[in-house]
């Protein structure tokens, strides 16, 4: 895809109004630019001296406002718990829906319409809304009802933990896993599968053996795609798992969890000395940039790794 | 995507060599989670594990105490969440923290849901008291406020520093957000009651609310005595013209202060665990009043109970 | 795609051809519990069922046992169960909490005519009203405090106000990117640019709040000289920046998606590569623009942490760019904790998140159809 560049060569910029033009444009590609890089230079430039490996691999032991002994790994840990519970439940069904999608439903019949509104109005929904979700539906309404199952005095499942905030971030984030799936999925060549079928397998075998595993990397993409996102959100989980402190790292699905990008938020809001506490707070900031942004970039990679070869081999 | 065929097809046959390792990680990485998932299950809450959960003015507070309690008593568990003390009380009703911190008293609505859920009054515990602190900019020339001049302040009807004395320049004003105790005591104590006025800006917490008011020449903003620097502190009147007292522990322990208050625990009558009294013992004895001192607090008048 | 040849399944496959079925359809279903979960909490509201003035009458807990069961029931809002689970000694502490609960009243406000309002109505919801100390009558959102005031206008405002700058900073921003990476950068700036620009997707949005609160802010004000340092402007541009991955992505796709035939064809009748652009490219990619830009919309109107963090929270009625105001989201985020579950206050929020719901709703309605006429039209080459 090279629209202009061959006619590049023919040397004309169409007057005042084509320079005017090429600048305004290449100038808001700069001011975005700009923004990024005074972000990421801001977050490394005051983020760097704090961040160092004990400030990573060690549980604070102190009041974590103070500077010299400030750590992260709880909610190190906590965000990558979360993300990960998040990956078990949104994999599964986001690969099962796309795979319904692309390779069994009739694309006109209304349910699948309805499919894909559904699926498209999820990605729409602001993220405190599932939050909102999280609390009404799994906490009120699932933990509570479970505690009211197992018949335990004190409630175990009836409020905010781990394993709720990873399926209200499951819920979040399960268009993206679909859409990445379905995209590599559409992308194999209908020639395999109807090879497969001819050579007298069922159509799951086909599903099973020919289709998944050549949209492996695409299926791969969705998933980082989808940690990525969920890992720097903070709204979905306020009200369904995030503590403002917790001792010791979670042991169980039904504890709270410190988190990284809600520490940051409390640095930034809650310290008792903002302006003390700012290394510790650009340092944390760093971390979890660092985290989403290398998902992010590694989703992008793979992906157009994958479309090359696609193109490729088409 | 594991189990969900028997295994004959899925080997071997046009499979990048990757896929079978990966899926190895993948059913690994399923079963270690269940194995956990289900320790969490069968271990139920552990003995000696307090939660605590409320009032965003004491979670410092509550977190220093959970942390030097947890060194002396090794077998206690403390975790301490924020979030306001409404989300205190809203948890305490339903059963989800053992103690609940708030910076004001529980209302009639809150102890009627508590008293339809545990059939008792919880047990109340005053545990600190805070001189609520008002704010201004280091340069600002006014050294002092009456209560009345707070309420014309904060209730919008003066709008320039020139009414008070100062120079001819409108007033910036901030504010704790509406989910803080302090919010509330200071709309009920200062406002009588009356509504703030809606150009002033609600902050997340009182530290930047000391930082917006270090920044802003025109600034005031009030908050917990506890994050004091960086911004001038305001001596306060009862009433125009009278003497102004500047908050300390002195000041606020006699009641000459006019913004102090005590800040509570409660605690859920039916999860009446040893753990949890020993724990609101220690906190209002000498060694956990001394940490509220440590924190910015003011400790609880001697032989108050 | 769907493919009718090749074996019969098995029975067992055919069982779990069923549950995948069933896991794709129970994706409508996931949707509609959310809209059920959430609108559940706010529809007491919506019915005009719930009543928050501050003074309502009071039965004596002396005479418990004269009153009948039925109104002692319906007066300390019990279910029949709950109502039967309880003793005398429990239903009596009960009314004693609401004695307290009315004796702590300032008296100042016992003979207020606000104190009998139902602030949950659906008037005070949306008309303005002259409370006691008002001088004239104003959109009021004070849900904490004596009397709890839910107008809605200021919040809908806020949000409307923040989202717009937002927009604002980020279409022409986008557009204008999206135009020159796909039209007439050259090939190798185009290679790097645009995953760069695509990285801000992979930026926090709390990230994003710290800096527009701590360094945006102060540049911003140090730049313009207003009066509030945290308010529209800054929370606009910082929910701009959120919203041009995703502006940025939709409009160059669809912007290379244009034939490049007609590029061509305006290439070879003597036209400038900006004209091609401008007059050629940006007018057959139009729908895809404006499926961007209601999707943007969607999206700044949906973002809470960066509002939270740098628009100044007040919840005042006003237009201006440099006010501080209130959005609902970051009302949501930051009362949710103080609001007594169950409580107005409480159900006003979730009133909050339906209507965020119903609005991310239609806005994905429009994109998504504007978006399928625009496949269909471009089906044929891309």
């Amino acid at each position: 895809m090279r629209p202009i560049g061959e006619s590049r060569r023919l040397g004309r910029w169409g007057g005042p109004a084509g320079i005017v033009g090429l600048i305004l444009t290449g100038l808001a590609t700069l001011v975005l630019l700009a923004f990024l890089v005074a972000l990421l230079t801001t977050v490394l430039s005051k983020g760097m001296p704090a961040f160092s490996w004990r400030f990573v691999s060690t549980i604070p032991r102190k009041d974590f406002f103070d500077v010299d002994s400030a750590a992260i790994l709880p909610m190190v840990v906590g965000t990558s718990l979360r993300v990960l519970i998040m990956t078990v439940f949104v994999m599964p069904f986001g690969v099962i829906t796309a795979v319904y999608l692309t390779e069994y439903a009739d694309p006109a019949s209304p349910f699948t319409r309805g499919i894909r509104a559904a699926i498209g109005n999820i990605a729409g929904v602001p993220s405190i809304v599932f939050g909102l979700f999280g609390l009404g539906f799994f906490v009120n309404f699932l933990g509570r009802g479970l505690d009211g199952l197992t018949g335990s005095g004190v409630p175990v499942f009836g409020r905010p933990s781990l394993l709720w905030a990873s399926l209200t971030l499951a819920v979040m984030t399960l268009p993206v896993v679909i859409v990445a799936t379905e995209e590599s999925l559409r992308s194999i060549p209908s020639g395999l599968r109807e090879a497969s079928l001819a050579l007298g397998a069922t159509k799951l075998e086909t599903v099973w053996t020919i289709v998944l595993p050549q949209a492996l990397p695409g299926i791969l993409t969705g998933g980082i795609l989808a940690v990525g996102r969920a890992a720097g959100e903070v709204a979905p989980i306020l009200f369904t798992g995030a503590a403002y402190y917790t001792a010791e790292l979670p042991g169980r699905l039904t504890d709270q969890f410190m988190d990284l990008g809600y520490h940051v938020y409390v640095l930034a809001t809650q310290s008792p000395n903002v302006d003390q506490t700012a290394p510790i707070l650009y340092a944390t900031a760093l971390a979890l940039l660092v985290l989403t942004l290398a998902l992010n970039a590694g989703a992008i990679l793979l992906r157009s790794r994958m479309r090359r070869n696609l193109r490729e081999a088409v | 995507m594991a189990r969900l065929l028997p295994c004959r097809h899925t080997t071997g046959r046009g499979l990048q060599p990757a896929l079978s390792e990966f899926k190895g990680i993948v059913i690994g990485f399923v079963r270690v989670l269940c194995l956990w998932g289900w320790m969490g299950l069968v271990g139920r809450v552990l003995a000696g594990e307090i939660t605590v959960k409320g009032s965003d003015t004491l979670v410092v507070l509550a977190q220093r105490w959970a942390e030097t309690y947890m060194a002396g008593h090794p077998g206690t568990r403390i975790q301490v969440t924020g979030g306001g003390t409404g989300t205190g009380f809203a948890a305490l009703q339903n059963q989800t923290t053992d103690i609940c911190t708030a910076s004001r008293r529980l209302k009639a609505r809150e102890l009627e849901t508590c008293i339809r859920t545990f059939r008792k009054r919880p047990a109340e515990h005053a545990v600190a008291m805070d001189g609520l602190s008002v704010y201004v900019n280091p340069s600002n020339p006014i050294r002092e406020l009456s209560l009345e001049d707070l309420r014309e302040v904060f209730t919008g009807r003066i709008t320039n520093w020139k009414d008070l004395g100062g120079p001819d320049a409108p007033i910036t004003l901030y504010s704790r957000e509406s989910s803080s105790g302090t919010y509330e005591f200071f709309k009920e104590r200062v406002l009588s009651g009356r509504d703030f006025a809606p150009t002033m800006q609600t902050l997340q917490g009182t530290a930047q609310v000391i930082q917006a008011v270090g920044q802003d020449r025109l600034g005031i903003g009030y908050g917990g005595a506890a994050y004091g620097s960086g911004a001038k502190t305001l001596g306060i009147a009862r009433t125009r013209g009278g003497m102004a007292v500047e908050p300390n522990e002195k000041t606020v322990h006699s009641g000459e202060y006019p913004v102090s208050r005590y800040l509570y625990c409660y605690v859920n009558p039916s999860t009446d665990r040893p753990e949890i009294a020993n724990f609101l013992g220690w906190i209002r004895g000498p060694e956990g009043q001394s940490l509220v001192r440590d924190v910015g607090y003011y400790p609880l008048p001697v032989r108050r109970d | 795609m769907g493919l009718r040849r090749g074996h019969r399944a098995r029975p067992g496959e055919w069982i779990i051809e069923k549950l995948i079925q069933a896991v794709g359809l129970s994706t409508i279903g996931l949707m509609v519990l959310i809209l059920v979960f959430v609108g559940r909490e706010a529809l007491p509201v919506l019915m005009g069922r719930i009543n928050t003035a501050l003074v309502q009458p009071i039965l004596p807990s002396k005479e418990i046992d004269s009153i009948p069961r039925d109104d002692l029931r319906s007066y300390l809002e019990l279910s029949r169960s709950q109502f039967e689970g309880m003793d005398r000694e429990m239903l009596m502490a009960m009314m004693e909490a609401r004695e307290e609960g009315f004796r702590d009243i300032p008296e100042s406000f016992r003979a207020d005519p606000d104190s009998t309002v139902n602030t949950a109505d659906w008037r005070q919801l949306l008309l303005p009203r002259q409370w006691t100390g008002y001088t004239r009558p104003e959109f009021v959102w004070q849900p904490v405090g004596t009397i709890h005031k839910y107008n809605l206008v200021p919040l809908l405002v806020g949000s409307l106000k923040v989202t717009l700058v937002g927009l604002l900073f980020a279409v022409p921003l986008s557009l204008g990117a999206a135009l020159y990476v796909s039209q007439l950068a050259p090939v190798r700036v185009r290679e790097w640019v645009k995953p760069t620009i695509e990285l801000l997707a992979g930026i926090p949005s709390v990230v994003l709040g710290v800096f527009c609160l701590l360094v945006l802010s102060g540049l911003l004000q140090s730049l313009f000289g207003y009066q509030f340092r945290l308010n529209a402007l800054v929370a606009g541009i910082g929910l701009g920046l959120t919203a041009v991955p995703l502006i940025f992505t939709i409009a160059e796709d669809s912007f290379t998606g244009v034939p490049r035939g007609y590029v061509q064809a305006s290439l070879a009748l003597g036209a400038s590569p900006w004209q091609a652009a401008w007059q050629v490219v940006l007018p057959s990619a139009m729908p895809g623009v404006v499926a961007a830009m209601i999707l943007g919309f969607g999206r700044c109107l949906g973002e809470t942490m960066v509002v939270l963090m740098a628009s100044g929270n007040a919840s005042m009625l006003s237009w201006s760019l440099f006010d501080s105001t209130r959005s609902m989201t970051a009302t949501i985020a930051a009362e949710m904790a103080e609001a007594v579950s169950g409580g107005g206050h409480y159900r006003m929020l979730f009133l909050l998140g339906t209507l965020l719901f119903a609005i991310s709703f239609v806005t994905h309605l429009i994109g998504g159809r504007i978006v399928r006429r625009l496949r269909r039209r471009l089906g044929g080459v891309a």
